[in-house]
């Protein structure tokens, strides 16, 4: 080969990646949890503070755990989202209040309306990092024997949610 | 106003100045925990090092970490304890494995390619030129014009 | 009315730069000189017609004009008027605005400094940078047209990114435009002796001026972007090795590698072929720069705000160009002569050497910007690369590199011996050696890598007396100042950018080695001593700038109890967008600077603070300083000058000549 047409094949080597690179967001992180257990946690509940829940107590059915806060704009952006979906009754989400005041998380919900048959507290984001939660809101799609199964980085969108989330959920529920 | 005002008054009790304290008790897990967070990177700012970052979520990392240190984790365990929770994206310094290989090595083979291309290019060209330069008849034909030159003067 | 003007100057100009970008490069090939004589006048009138757009956002940013949208999503009517007209930069469409009319001052510099060159020559170069114009013309006004209304107009802009407020930021981003657009005229020879088949010593000679020159004002920019980080972002480092940072390091490297083979290809004669193919790459790398940071494929600090569609554009252009001139090079560059000969061991050999190593470190800091994205475009996972990579992999690179830079300079052309070069060179090696090992323990600690920066550094130094000292023992003059007068102005450059590669080192070298830092919780009155000062601290006030408010604090710094200086500094929030910021205080010296940077409130009057003493820091950017004007004073050597005022003699036969072939 002539070995003037080296600079040429590597330059079309690192245009071929630049041109993918557009379609990708450097931003977001694929979790390594993906595929694992959920970790384990045991948090006071949102509107009963005596009460705890703990993702065991979900065993045996396909479920959403999102992580959102009252201070948070991406939250607001998928409420509706949440709210339709919860309507429809096809999959469960818990919520996890994130980083935040019981007081304003509260407020928040009672503006915007509540999708989450419960909310779990945590007010010092350790379950959060746990769960590998850089920013909210985020939510694990959990199958029937605890493991994540998917993670959705940033507010859920109608789109993804029917294209990506639910055919997953209704899978896991087969299983 | 106010200011200016208690920094006057101030003025007289400052001849006997204090040391200032450091920000934390434990200036030694504080060292550790800095050479720790230099190389790892804070996921809500994306550019800045855990160390740097004033995000809330570095500040819990931070804590965490502090925490780890004061169990008397590893620098091992404590590295491991966060790639399982957010990657290998939050080391600075990529861990060396199949895929890292061809980073870690690229340049040192590159340097090694460039060299031994510089060295076949050197080699190549003499041979050219040395193939270019004159045969046993031009030599003689120059060594005559050269000794008639001398002989004109 | 006037954002409109300057609209349709930026029509005209892209019209005028289809015509000199095809009919001087037509007319070249064919030989009609009518046609290659358009370049110059329409270069002049590219240039008029770019200038009178950048007036027009000049102006329209002065007069605060919020219905352009450009003016009102990057300033404010409260922004003060220098930093109102450095927004002109501040964002994406205007910073393009800025690249294309810094091309466009390029080209009329060279429309007036190349009557010497042949005149298929010059239309060559015009043309391509007629080209390269268009390019971003086109990109200007299809997806980012600076002067885009916004109707209705908005009542106040949304201001200028804080971190930009800086009176760095002012000249830092054209002083950066002008070293990378600079290299677009080293690419436009090196395209134009392609495309003519005129490669060969003159081509050489004619683009070591302007390459310089290019790499001079880069390195003034790199220079300055470190120095911007260093106070403006708070926490006191000065390279983060940040996807943008080294977007703007690896031309520079190139440029570097070029600069030392175009010497070969000058002197010698040989690697025309090499050379042809940096001046591609240190272009090419401008553009790769361009592109990363418009298009958001990496994440960095500096990144403007991003839009894929603008990515793809780059993009496209990036491949047409970059493309274009390397199959161009495939398929002329097999046919370039070769040159002397010389042997691995000579000058040139030596400085081809270290072209190598040069690249090899390029190489290395395009991978780790890159494999992330290389990682994540093959779905094989995110990770990043970061300082503890590049720190690791590019000391190993450049030591040899700069071990080299003592010896080239001394080794003869063609070919040198080693056992020769050892003998010059031994109380050199003797010297640097023994202050390497001494010297750290003098100043309080040793480690490796502060013995091996003070060795480089101190290397340099002592083969540059050596080398000078034997320029001068075969100088013609009899007295001293005769000889040194004799020395060639381009040696001096020579000495004087190795001399600032020292100097560089030795800034890296102390402020990693010996640099202190506390992070204390500091009471009104308290004190703490930082490498030998005492910073005691007299409160926070609060302060009103033009836009923003400002928790300041008072630290009077003493040595050994006489007070040293003041230091002031701020906690800043910005009204409009609502940003903190923190404004570091540095109080500069020759061996070393205070810094100061305030932290938080924590109670009772007492702020969280972090004390830096960094020991030679400013020669970091001092040693860059020197390089550049080692550059400088390369170019004014005499050479140029006399090709300057030949130039001026052979003028009248020129136009004589073009008149002749004209009629």
């Amino acid at each position: 080969m002539n070995r003037f047409l080296l600079p040429l094949a590597a330059f079309l080597v690192v245009v071929g990646f630049l041109a993918v690179g557009l379609t990708l967001n450097p931003r977001e992180l694929p979790s390594p949890l993906v595929g694992k257990p959920a970790p384990a946690f045991s948090l006071p509940q949102l509107h009963d503070q005596a009460k705890v829940f703990s993702p065991n107590e979900m065993t045996g059915k396909v479920w959403l755990l999102n992580f959102w806060a009252s201070w948070c704009g991406g939250c607001k952006e998928e409420h509706p989202v949440l709210l339709h979906l919860a309507k429809s009754g096809e999959v469960p989400i818990y919520g996890v209040d994130y980083k935040d005041t019981r007081d304003e998380a509260l407020a928040w919900l009672r503006q915007h309306g509540n999708p989450y048959p419960l909310t779990a507290v945590d007010e010092a984001g350790r379950v959060g990092i746990n769960y590998g939660v850089y920013g909210v809101p985020e939510t694990y799609v959990i199958d029937k024997t605890g493991v994540i199964r998917y993670k959705q980085i940033g507010p859920l969108r109608e789109d993804t949610l029917q294209a990506k989330i639910l055919p997953l959920v209704r899978e896991l529920q087969n299983q | 106003m106010k200011w200016l005002l208690l920094i006057i008054l101030l003025v007289p009790c400052l001849a006997g100045a204090e040391e200032a304290r450091p920000l934390t008790d434990n200036p030694q897990a504080e060292a550790r925990l800095k050479h720790l967070a230099v190389e790892l990177r804070c996921l809500v700012c994306q550019n800045q090092t855990l160390a740097d970052s004033n995000a809330p979520l570095a500040e819990d990392l931070r804590r965490e970490v502090r925490e780890m240190i004061a169990k008397d984790m590893s620098d091992k365990d404590i590295i491991e304890f966060l790639v399982t929770r957010y990657g290998d994206f939050i080391l600075y310094r990529p861990p060396l494995k199949a895929t890292t290989t061809l980073l870690w090595l690229g340049p040192f083979v590159l340097l090694i390619a460039g060299v031994a291309a510089l060295v076949l290019a050197l080699r190549r060209r003499q041979k050219k030129l040395v193939d270019l330069s004159l045969s046993e008849d031009e030599r003689k034909r120059v060594a005559q014009l050269l000794s008639e030159g001398a002989n004109r003067l | 009315m006037i954002p409109e003007i300057g609209h349709y100057a930026l029509i005209l100009a892209l019209c005028v730069s289809v015509v000199l970008g095809t009919l001087p490069i037509y007319g070249a090939a064919v030989g009609n000189s009518m046609l290659m004589s358009v370049a110059k006048p329409a270069a002049r009138g590219q240039f008029l017609l770019i200038l009178l757009a950048f007036c027009c956002l000049a102006y329209a940013f002065a007069a605060k004009d919020f219905s352009v949208l450009y003016v009102a999503s990057t300033s404010n009517s409260q922004l003060p008027i220098q930093y109102r007209l450095a927004a002109i930069w501040g964002a994406h469409e205007g910073s393009l605005l800025l690249w294309v009319f810094i091309l466009s001052i390029w080209m009329v510099a060279v429309s007036f400094l190349s009557t010497h060159l042949p005149e298929a020559m010059r239309a060559r170069i015009l043309g391509v940078m007629g080209l390269v114009s268009m390019g971003f013309l086109l990109f200007m006004l299809t997806v980012s047209n600076p002067f885009e209304r916004l109707i209705p107009a908005a009542f106040d802009g949304r201001d200028l990114n804080p971190l930009l407020q800086d009176p760095g930021m002012v000249i830092h981003p054209p002083m950066l435009y002008m070293g990378y657009v600079g290299f677009s005229v080293a690419f436009a020879f090196a395209i134009a002796a392609l495309l003519g088949g005129t490669l060969d010593a003159t081509w050489a000679r004619w683009s070591r001026p302007w390459t310089t020159v290019a790499w001079c004002f880069l390195t003034i920019g790199v220079a300055m972007g470190s120095g911007w980080a260093y106070y403006e972002l708070g926490w006191g480092g000065w390279w983060f090795w940040d996807p943008v940072e080294n977007a703007s390091f690896m031309p520079w490297l190139a440029g570097t590698a070029l600069i030392h083979s175009l010497a070969v290809t000058d002197k010698r004669g040989g690697f025309k072929a090499w050379s042809v193919l940096l001046a591609i790459l240190a272009f090419s790398l401008s553009l790769l720069g361009t592109f990363l940071v418009r298009s958001g494929v990496l994440t960095s600090v500096h990144a403007f705000a991003t839009d894929p569609k603008r990515g793809l554009f780059i993009l496209v252009f990036l491949a047409v160009v970059i493309g274009g001139s390397l199959i161009l090079y495939a398929w002329r560059a097999p046919r370039v002569g070769l040159g002397g000969g010389f042997s691995l061991v000579s000058r040139e050999g030596m400085l081809l050497t270290n072209n190598v190593l040069l690249i090899a470190a390029l190489g290395a800091v395009l991978l780790g910007t890159l494999y992330p994205l290389f990682l994540d475009a093959l779905d094989l996972g995110k990770i990043s690369v970061g300082p503890p990579y590049f720190d690791t992999v590019f000391v190993p690179l450049m030591t040899p590199a700069i071990f080299l830079m003592g010896i080239g300079p001394l080794a003869q052309w063609k070919k040198a011996t080693l056992p020769a070069l050892a003998m010059r060179l031994r109380w050199a090696f003797a010297v640097s050696a023994a202050t390497a090992l001494t010297l750290p323990f003098l100043i309080g600690k040793w480690t490796p890598l502060i013995s091996l920066g003070l060795l480089l550094a101190i290397w340099i130094v002592t083969t540059s007396v050596v080398g000078l000292r034997e320029r001068l023992a075969h100088a013609d003059g009899s007295s001293l100042m005769g000889r040194l007068a004799a020395v060639p102005r381009s040696y001096w450059g020579m000495l004087l950018a190795h001399c600032g590669v020292a100097v560089f080192i030795v800034g890296v070298t102390m402020v990693k080695g010996f640099e202190v830092e506390q992070d204390l919780r500091m009471n009104v009155g308290e004190t703490s001593t930082v490498g030998g000062y005492t910073f005691r601290f007299d409160g926070v006030r609060e302060v009103k700038g033009p836009n923003y408010i400002a928790a300041r604090g008072t630290f009077h710094v003493s040595q050994d109890g006489r007070e040293v200086t003041v230091m002031y500094p701020e906690k800043r929030r910005y009204t409009v967008q609502n940003q903190t910021m923190t404004e570091a205080a540095i109080a500069p010296g020759l061996m070393r600077d205070l810094y100061v940077s305030l932290g938080e409130p924590v109670d009772n009057g007492a702020w969280s603070v972090r004390l830096y003493h960094k020991p030679f820091i400013d020669w970091i950017w001092g040693g860059c300083l020197i390089m550049a004007l080692g550059g400088v004073l390369a170019i004014s050597d005499r050479r140029y000058r006399l090709a300057w005022r030949r130039k001026e003699a052979d003028l009248p036969a020129a136009t004589q000549m073009a008149r002749q072939t004209v009629s």
